[in-house]
């Protein structure tokens, strides 16, 4: 699917994105599942809180991390990747 | 961490991660009998439950050692009085909580009373085979309605709504209407699982085990309703976990031995998997053991790890780095020595077992009736002292 930037996303029911001392890295874990993400997925899925649109969240982003220059490609890429996993939903 | 175990020293070299996933067996009891459960046959023989304090003192030493996912399954955890309990306390820890349930002794109330004390999820399994649900799932639909009732209530509550189902021979040609049973419910994951025939599966083998006639088709149906459900955008994830008896290699076991997973048992023995009580292999107990030295120094946990101790054909074998020489439990039960290959491999001298059974599957006549059922009677009968 394709998302626009207009869109509000939300993690899925049952899905829940967390901190992980032992492992160093942010997780996404659901019903007897997890997976690992690298540190710009984590970045980006820790903004994901259902009421800011993508829009918001890349201005949030490019704020946080002003040496990586425009992020939206990359930051609708990956959240749209995250859709079709089913692990966010448009809310 | 300071005196030399030998079991240690022989893995020194592994490089042994956390277990990540920890499954808390509560209880054998149970108020159903299938007769594929994974319980051991002498079930009845322990008795002794861990404590509330016990398990509290496992979840938190579990956790501290990086384990994230944690289940509640049993026997019916729901038969523990302090389960919700538990619950709470885990998931203040930091655990995703699920609870793995027959349904049998749900209510609403208890429901909403789990989601307050932080439960992320209910898996309901759907037990067609106790006389009852066999004949609800062929149209009564007495028992069967507790379940949906269930399901509903779960879903309202706000979790995920995880349906299990257990597949074998007397129910595999129904896989369309419980994938359409379980859309209509609007299930977000669905476990299609034929059993694994280990415990009380491995005495009903023959009159469990679908033929490759019967997986095929299954197979078909489960892929063409996969590929509707893409089509339509449905989110709902079919998984579909076929017996590994007509493969021609095992099945990577528990992601490797004592390398994810562990399992306390209802009176406390860890164990690398929750079959791996029947191996001739002595394990911790978590009453006298710390979780960490169970986990890293015990023998029982170093007993397969790595690949020093596999025999051949596995130790000359290209494989072996990607199934780990198979299951341990599935070795042991048809060759006799757990060291030896899962027969399931075709490089396996005793495959020909695995191909007698598959033979079997084409010709059994057993019926639902003739099954040996999971009850304490039963259970007595397997205990040999
Ligand atoms: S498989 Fe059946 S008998 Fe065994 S614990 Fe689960 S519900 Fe009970
Ligand atoms: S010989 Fe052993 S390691 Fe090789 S494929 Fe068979 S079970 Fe796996």
């Amino acid at each position: 699917m394709d998302i626009s930037t207009d869109n509000v996303l939300r993690l899925r029911r049952g899905f829940r994105f967390q901190w992980e001392p032992a492992q160093q890295c942010h997780v996404l874990l659901y019903p007897e599942g997890m997976v690992k993400l690298n540190e710009s997925a984590g970045a980006i899925l820790g903004e994901v809180d259902g009421k800011r649109s993508v829009k918001d969240i890349v201005a949030a982003l490019e704020q946080t991390f002003p040496e990586a220059g425009a992020l939206a490609n990359d930051v609708c890429q990956f959240l749209e990747h995250a859709c079709n996993q089913h692990w966010l939903e448009v809310s | 961490m300071m005196s030399p175990n030998p079991a240690k020293k022989h893995n020194a070299h592994l490089n042994v991660g956390p277990p990540l996933w920890l499954l808390a067996e509560l209880t054998y009891r149970c108020p159903l009998q299938c007769p594929y459960c994974s319980n051991p046959l002498d079930f009845a023989q322990t008795e002794k439950e861990l404590t509330t304090d016990e398990w509290i003192r496992v979840l938190r030493q579990g956790r501290e050692m990086g384990a994230a996912q944690l289940g509640f399954s049993g026997g019916e955890p729901l038969v523990r009085t302090d389960l919700e309990e538990l619950i709470g306390e885990a998931r203040s820890l930091g655990y995703y909580t699920n609870l793995i349930t027959s349904g049998l002794g749900l209510t609403e109330a208890k429901v909403n009373a789990f989601a307050q004390a932080g439960l992320d999820h209910i898996q309901v399994s759907f037990q067609a085979s106790d006389p009852e649900l066999n004949n609800a799932i062929a149209g009564s639909r007495k028992a069967f309605d507790q379940k949906l009732k269930m399901a509903t209530a779960i879903k309202q509550a706000g979790y995920p709504m995880v349906l299990n189902f257990v597949i074998h021979r007397h129910n595999i040609h129904q896989m369309k209407d419980i994938m359409a049973l379980c859309k209509g419910l609007d299930a977000d994951f669905v476990e299609l699982a034929t059993c694994q025939y280990y415990g009380w599966a491995l005495e009903n083998r023959e009159g469990l085990m679908p033929s490759k006639a019967q997986l095929v088709k299954a197979e078909h149906e489960v892929n063409d309703y996969r590929a509707e459900l893409e089509a339509s955008g449905s989110a709902m994830k079919l998984i579909f976990v076929t017996p590994d008896y007509y493969e021609e290699r095992p099945k990577a076991c528990m992601n490797g031995w004592g390398s994810l997973f562990l399992t306390v048992a209802p009176d406390g023995t860890a164990l690398p998997c929750h079959s791996a009580r029947l191996l001739p292999i002595d394990f911790p107990n978590v009453k006298d053991t710390a979780l960490k030295s169970v986990w890293y120094d015990s023998p029982g946990f170093n007993h397969y790890r790595g690949d020093a101790w596999m025999p051949e054909p596995c130790r000359s074998c290209d494989e072996k780095g990607k199934d780990f020489g198979g299951c341990r439990c599935q070795a042991y039960l048809l060759t006799g020595s757990a060291d030896n290959a899962d027969p399931v491999c075709s490089k396996s001298s005793y495959h020909d077992r695995i191909l007698a059974a598959r033979k079997s599957a084409d010709h059994s006549a057993i019926g639902i009736a003739d099954l040996v059922y999971r009850n304490s009677d039963n259970s007595r009968l397997f205990f040999k002292s």
